[in-house]
C-alpha cells in the first residue's frame, strides 16, 4: 500500500492497477507454488476449523485460512479470532465424542 | 574436459517477452568486449535468432547436420561479420523436434564449450519438451519477463522448474519497462516483480521503439555506437554478467520535475 493508494481510497477512487496486479499475483502464485486446488484448500480449511473449535470457541465469520507467499516460501496462514476458550470438561466432552 | 565456459539459458515461460532480442543483443555486446561468444538457437519450432542478427542468408548447415554428423561444428557456425567474436549455431528443421532429446542438446553444448567463453541458449517459450531439452544442457539461466501479471506468473513457473533441475544461478531481466506507467502506478514496479519472484535482478530493459527498428534491419542495438535507452540497458546487462558493478537505473528516478518528485513521494510504501 502506498501513499497514492491511500489518497485514492480517501477520495473513493479505484485502487491503482499496479496494486491490484500485485495482490492478484501474490494470491495466484501461492496456489501455483503449492499446487493445491481450491477444493482441497476448502476441505482443509473446514477440517482445521473443526479441530480448533474443539478447544476454543472461534469466530467463524471472521476466521480465515489462506495461503500466503513470500520469498518463494508459501505459508498456510490461519487467522482465527478466539471468542473464549472452552472450559476443560467441555473440551474433554467434545474430544471424547470422537 | 571441465571448462570455465558460462552456459546460460535465456528463458521465460510466456512467449514474446523478449528472449530472442535479449540473446542477440547480449551476444553482440559480449563479443564487442572481446569475449568469445556463441548464441545457440534452441527454438527449433520457430527459429528467429538468425533473423535478429541479420545472419539468415548465411546459414549453410545447422545444429541438425552437426548432430547427424554430416558436417563439422565449425562448418555450421555462422560468424558475425562485424563482430567476429560472435558466432551463431542455427536451429535445424522444425522436424528436429520429433527426435531431439536432452542428450542431443548436451552434446551440442559440450562441443561449443571447447571454443567459446559464453554459450547463450535462446530457449523456446513454454515448459514442454523444447524447454526441458534446453534446461538439461545449461548451467545457469536468465529469466526474462515483462511487468505484466501473465508474464510474471509464467516466469514463476519456470523459476520453480529451474530450481528443481539444479540450474544455478538464476537471474532476472525485466523487459519493456515503462517508467511513466510505473510512476502512475499503472504498471508493476521493478521492486514489485523482484519481490514476487525473489530473484536477483540482472537488469531491466526500457520499452524502446528502436528495438523494432533494429530488428527490421537485422542489426541488434548493441551493434551501433548510437545509444538508445534499450541499447544502454542491454550493454549494462552484458557488463554485469561479466561481473562488473554497474548500478541499476531506477526508472522512478528518471526526471526531476516537481511532478516527478511528487509522484515519487506518492509511491512511498506505507505497509
Ligand atoms: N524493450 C523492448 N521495447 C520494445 N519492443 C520490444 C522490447 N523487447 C522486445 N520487444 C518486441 O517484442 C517482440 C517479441 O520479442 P522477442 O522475439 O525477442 O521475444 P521472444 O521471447 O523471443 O518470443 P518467442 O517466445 O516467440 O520466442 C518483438 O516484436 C520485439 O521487437
Ligand atoms: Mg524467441
Amino acid at each position: 500500500m502506498t501513499l497514492l493508494d491511500i489518497v485514492k481510497k480517501l477520495l473513493g477512487r479505484q485502487q491503482s492497477s499496479a496494486l491490484k496486479a500485485r495482490e492478484r499475483l501474490q494470491l495466484v502464485l501461492a496456489h501455483d507454488r503449492t499446487d493445491l486446488s481450491s477444493d482441497l484448500l476448502q476441505k482443509m480449511r473446514k477440517e482445521i476449523l473443526e479441530v480448533v473449535s474443539k478447544y476454543v470457541e472461534i469466530d467463524l465469520e471472521e476466521g480465515a485460512v489462506s495461503l500466503e507467499t513470500e520469498d518463494r516460501m508459501t505459508a498456510l496462514v490461519a487467522n482465527l479470532p478466539i471468542k473464549r476458550s472452552l472450559p476443560i470438561n467441555e473440551t474433554e466432552g467434545e474430544v471424547s465424542k470422537e | 574436459m571441465a571448462t570455465n565456459t558460462r552456459i546460460i539459458l535465456i528463458c521465460s515461460g510466456k512467449g514474446g517477452v523478449g528472449k530472442t532480442t535479449l540473446t542477440a543483443n547480449l551476444g553482440i555486446a559480449l563479443a564487442r568486449e572481446g569475449t568469445k561468444t556463441v548464441v545457440l538457437d534452441a527454438d527449433f519450432g520457430l527459429r528467429n535468432l538468425d533473423l535478429l542478427l541479420g545472419l539468415e542468408n548465411r546459414i549453410i548447415y545447422t545444429a541438425q547436420e552437426v548432430l547427424e554428423e554430416t558436417c563439422r561444428l565449425d562448418q555450421a557456425l555462422v560468424k558475425h561479420k562485424q563482430e567476429p567474436n560472435l558466432a551463431l549455431l542455427p536451429a535445424g528443421n522444425p522436424r528436429m523436434l520429433d527426435w531431439l532429446k536432452p542428450d542431443d542438446m548436451q552434446r551440442i553444448v559440450k562441443m561449443l564449450e571447447n571454443d567459446f567463453e559464453y554459450v547463450l541458449i535462446d530457449c523456446p517459450a513454454g515448459v514442454e519438451e523444447g524447454f526441458k531439452n534446453a534446461v538439461s544442457a545449461t548451467k545457469e539461466a536468465i529469466v526474462v519477463t515483462n511487468p505484466e501479471v501473465s508474464a510474471v506468473r509464467d516466469a514463476d513457473r519456470v523459476i520453480g522448474l529451474l530450481n528443481t533441475n539444479g540450474v544455478k544461478p538464476v537471474q532476472l531481466v525485466l523487459n519493456r519497462v515503462r517508467p511513466k506507467m510505473i510512476a502512475n502506478q499503472e504498471m508493476l514496479s521493478v521492486e514489485d516483480v523482484t519481490d514476487i519472484l525473489a530473484l536477483p535482478l540482472l537488469g531491466l530493459v526500457l520499452e524502446d521503439e528502436e528495438v523494432i527498428v533494429s530488428t527490421n534491419r537485422g542489426e541488434p542495438l548493441t551493434l551501433s555506437n548510437v545509444n538508445s535507452p534499450a541499447s544502454i540497458c542491454y550493454s549494462n546487462i552484458a557488463k554485469r554478467l561479466k561481473g562488473e558493478d554497474i548500478p541499476l537505473i531506477d526508472p522512478a528516478k528518471s526526471g526531476s520535475s516537481l511532478k516527478n518528485k511528487f509522484m515519487r513521494l506518492m509511491q512511498t510504501k506505507i505497509f
